[in-house]
């Protein structure tokens, strides 16, 4: 048996994790281990590199679960300002890796500060509107707008479209959840609308106009950009009803597809377990997401609240996004599949956010102030 | 969930159920497509996405055989295939670095600038460098470059060189036959390529065998009749002989009388098959089959023959040929020289054009043409060898006399070598005209009775006689063994008009030997000799003698007739060497 010191010790270590929703994450991690070993033909290093991010991102995930709400409340700004401030350090001084400038190099490691934005400024925004007046005027939507569109501005500038439409999004959705009204947002809708042909002719580069224009028609440019598409819709319409079985997908198994281990992982998998495996891996999903949205439903303060619900509303776009893109409903985005996808960075990045739902969840819901 | 966001003492407005809704409902919205997607694709769509997913990893790819040696009769080989590595690029996924394009220049000597223009083609497939060897196609192979392929192929080499080049012919590049005997038994060579369904990954490398379609079936050897001793013998003495009496070409055959089996032929100029610039349509004709010329004087013994045979003649029938004259018509018929009247043997012996018109003349058209018909002029000898030529033998109802007379010794008419050799076993045998081949046979073939044994001894000891000392042909002798044989002097006949040439000449000799039990017939033809001599006795004949005396010796043939004060000639060295 566990002595009760142990016992007692172990349930204070954990005593701020949501079990319920660390099960999930484990049981998704898991089968991420599981079809990465597939998608990369079965090698144990990238496996084991992959199962050290997801260490780093769980100890991530514990520290930031064990801060209180007032302290990340007291973060947000100082936070925010240190994002932008890298932001625009990039600009001047970053490193150009595949023709953007996105990486800082700070002698020691590299980071990519847009990364760090994608918490920040959703915790930015609500800490904005928490501070606002009690009935939020259209003036305090206007400022948090504009705290959203810096930092998005400055990341398009990289460029960096995908990551600067998340932060978008994520922004977007802390508005909408502060009780953005009916006529403000259908005012964004229409701006959107007549902003799109706008963006298309003028910011935006060649190659990301391509990928739109081929997720229209993939069989336009069958090898050069539609490639990706059909090669992944090829791959997870040749799985079926039951899958080919693992490691036994052919099209991802013999490099047909493009970023098997990262990007286009779901088409491995849906190629391996096919349409049950789909069903049970979007379920997964469900189950998390779902346990999110309790969590927000229960935050206690406005704060608290637009934040979880941002990171909830942000968590199941990548997956749509990602699921999206690569079974060819979607243009291609460089977005991995969370907590499935090969990569430290974005482990990291999903497992803060969770941290910071553990944290709300599990913190007294009494309030100082 | 009737409100989702729990109001807290701060906040007094609660986000508004409706908004609660919008978002659930645009989650589960989300889900659907998703899962509509995904039974639309894994469902729906199935079988066609994975035929289309089948198609792009599995392929069948054909297994290259080896290409059939051809051989000698004794085994040697003539032309042989050797593995090689052929470089090839598909350019829009070639990937190199300047130095390893350098590399690859220096292993395949192929210029750097030129690599770069193929690369830059923007086509699917470029050949960089055809036929490497293994050992540099191993290097290129390290080298390790996206988009460098390498494909294995046959390389055809002939270690003969221009020996038996026409036999042999060559084949192109991707070791299909063109020429001869490469060309003639393509389909026995080639053998089937074998067919396997593999898995290939994006790269093209195969990680898995599925099955076999088809078992690939080896190239089989093609063993000629051909003996690699007496083919040098020939050539040599052939092309000595050309270049001696500066002629513009000339062609030598060998045939065993019993077998019919073709020995040795040649011809020169020839080319060297490893070199495919050196070749061009003068030099790769193998005249001895495809190129027909006027016979002239050694076509006299079949209307002699047919003579005796209706029994119109006997060896011993004087012919009036005094004078040396014969008028048909307008045309006059000359002899070189006036030896009075001749015996049927005489006109052999001394090559008289009257007499052989005269016997000719006693003859109907019908009979004389069924004779050289039979013997078989003015079609192919069925040797099986590509572009054959059938000569001319015109249908004998169109017969004026004076050309009834002119064919009698050899004009009016034309014959490829191998026909001339070949019709001249009438004589060796006792009568029998004997199919050829240039596979080897070993066994006596059976042959077409033409004449009667009677008639073919008679004729025999003609030819015998034409070689004696009184004979046109007498420089075509040997020590030891009894020569029969024929001299054949024509005027060639004038390009794209009527008429002879008054000073172009073929000079031939067509003969067999030992004249007692016999083995080997040689005829050789020589086209424009211009140094001076142009009498088949004197160009042709020579070479006949030193050919046929070496054959002899190396065939084991047991000696018939007085060993002369002649010398032997030893066997050349170079021979032994090739031995």
């Amino acid at each position: 048996m566990i002595p009760p010191d142990i016992k007692k010790a172990w349930h204070y270590f954990t005593r701020y994790i949501d079990n319920f929703l660390l099960a999930g994450i484990f049981l998704l991690m898991l089968t991420g281990l599981i079809v990465l070993y597939s998608a990369t033909g079965g090698s144990s290093a990238r496996v084991i590199s992959q199962l050290i991010n997801m260490v780093v991102a769980c100890v991530v995930m514990w520290v930031v679960a064990n801060i209180p709400l007032q302290r990340m409340m007291r973060m947000a700004f100082p936070l925010y300002v240190l994002g932008i401030v890298l932001l625009i350090a990039v600009a001047l001084f970053g490193e150009v890796q595949n023709g953007a400038r996105r990486w800082l190099n700070l002698g020691i490691v590299q980071i990519q500060p847009s990364e760090l934005l994608k918490i920040v400024v959703p915790l930015m925004m609500a800490w904005y509107f928490d501070k606002a007046h009690i009935t939020l005027r259209w003036r305090d939507y206007v400022i948090a707008a504009l705290i959203l569109l810096l930092p998005v501005a400055l990341i398009v500038r990289q460029p960096d479209l995908g990551t600067a439409l998340l932060i978008l999004i994520s922004g977007f959705y802390v508005i909408f959840l502060a009780g953005l009204s009916w006529r403000l947002m259908i005012g964004l809708v229409v701006t959107v609308t007549v902003s799109l042909p706008l963006l298309w002719s003028f910011g935006m580069h060649d190659y990301q106009r391509k990928r739109i224009m081929t997720m229209l028609d993939p069989s336009q440019d069958a090898l050069g950009a539609g490639y990706h598409t059909i090669q992944s819709s090829i791959a997870i319409g040749s799985g079926g009803i039951a899958g080919k079985g693992w490691l036994k997908g052919t099209q991802s198994q013999l490099d047909f597809l493009p970023e098997p281990s990262t990007d286009f992982i779901f088409s491995v998998f849906s190629e391996e377990f096919g349409l049950i495996g789909n069903s049970l891996l979007l379920s997964l999903y469900l189950i998390v997401i779902g346990r999110c949205l309790v969590i927000t439903a229960s935050a206690p303060t406005r704060f608290a609240r637009l934040v979880a619900g941002s990171i909830t509303l942000t968590f199941f776009t990548y997956v749509f996004v990602n699921m999206g893109m690569v079974s060819g409903i979607l243009p291609v985005v460089g977005i991995p599949l969370p907590l499935i996808s090969y990569g430290g960075t974005s482990m990291v990045t999903i497992l803060l956010g969770f941290g910071i739902l553990m944290s709300i969840h599990t913190h007294p819901k009494l309030v100082k102030t | 969930m009737k409100v989702l966001f729990n109001p807290s003492r701060k906040t007094t407005s609660p986000v508004p159920e409706w908004r609660s809704r919008l978002v659930l409902g645009l989650l589960l919205t989300c889900l659907i497509v998703l899962i509509s997607r995904s039974i639309y694709l894994q469902a729906l769509n199935k079988d066609f996405l994975q035929q289309q997913g089948q198609s792009r990893h599995e392929r069948v790819i054909e297994q290259n055989m080896q290409r059939g040696n051809i051989k000698d009769r004794n085994g040697e080989i003539l032309a042989v295939s050797a593995p090689v590595r052929s470089v090839w690029i598909e350019p829009q996924r070639v990937n190199a670095t300047p130095e390893q394009i350098r590399q690859l220049a220096g292993l395949t000597g192929v210029e750097e600038a030129v690599i770069q223009q193929r690369i830059l083609s923007g086509k699917k497939f470029v050949y960089l460098r055809r036929q490497l060897p293994p050992e540099l196609a191993e290097k290129v192979a390290e080298l390790n470059i996206k988009g460098v392929n390498l494909k294995h192929e046959f390389y055809r080499y002939y270690p003969a060189r221009e020996l038996a080049a026409h036999i042999l012919g060559f084949t192109d590049i991707d070791g299909r036959g063109q020429e001869g005997m490469e060309l003639a038994w393509q389909d026995m060579l080639t053998g089937e390529d074998g067919k396997r369904r593999v898995i290939k990954d994006r790269i093209g490398r195969i990680v898995e065998d599925v099955e076999q379609i088809q078992s690939p079936k080896p190239g089989q050897d093609v063993v000629l009749s051909i003996d690699s001793k007496i083919q040098y013998l020939a050539y040599r003495e052939l092309a000595r002989t050309v270049k001696e009496q500066h002629a513009k070409a000339g062609s030598i055959v060998a045939l065993d009388v019993q077998t019919g089996e073709v020995l040795a032929m040649a011809n020169y100029p020839a080319f060297n098959p490893n070199q495919r610039a050196s070749m061009n349509n003068e030099v790769i004709r193998n005249r001895v089959l495809v190129d027909t010329f006027e016979p002239g004087s050694t076509l006299k013994p079949f209307v002699v023959a047919v003579a005796m045979e209706t029994g119109r003649i006997k060896s011993d029938t004087l012919m009036e040929t005094a004078g040396g004259k014969l008028k048909i018509g307008r045309a006059v018929i000359h002899d070189v020289r006036d030896k009075g009247n001749l015996t049927v043997s005489q006109v052999i012996q001394a090559s008289s054009n009257v007499g052989a018109a005269k016997i000719a003349l006693l003859l109907p058209p019908k009979t004389f043409w069924e004779m050289l018909n039979r013997s078989g002029f003015g079609t192919e000898t069925g040797i099986g060898f590509p572009g054959e030529a059938s000569g001319r033998l015109r249908a004998y109802n169109t017969w004026r006399p004076i050309e009834q007379a002119t064919m009698s010794y050899g004009h009016g008419i034309s014959a490829s070598l191998m026909q001339l050799a070949r019709a001249y076993t009438l004589f060796a045998t006792d009568g029998e005209l004997k199919p050829v081949t240039l596979l080897k046979r070993d066994i006596p073939a059976v042959g077409q009775k033409v004449i009667s044994r009677e008639t073919a001894q008679s004729v025999r000891k003609m030819l015998e006689l034409a070689v004696q000392p009184e004979g046109t042909g007498n420089s075509a002798r040997i020590s030891g063994y009894r020569v029969a044989g024929k001299t054949g002097t024509a005027h060639k006949r004038l390009k794209g008009q009527k008429g002879y040439a008054k000073d172009r000449y073929i000079s031939s000799f067509v003969g067999f030997a030992p004249a007692s039990d016999p083995r080997v017939i040689i005829a050789i033809m020589i086209d424009e000799p211009s140094s001076g001599n142009y009498y088949g006795g004197t160009v042709a004949a020579p070479v006949f003698s030193r050919v046929m005396e070496g054959t002899l010796r190396i065939l084991n043939v047991p000696f018939d007739g007085p060993l002369g004060n002649l010398v032997i000639s030893p066997v050349p060295a170079e021979l032994e060497d090739k031995g």
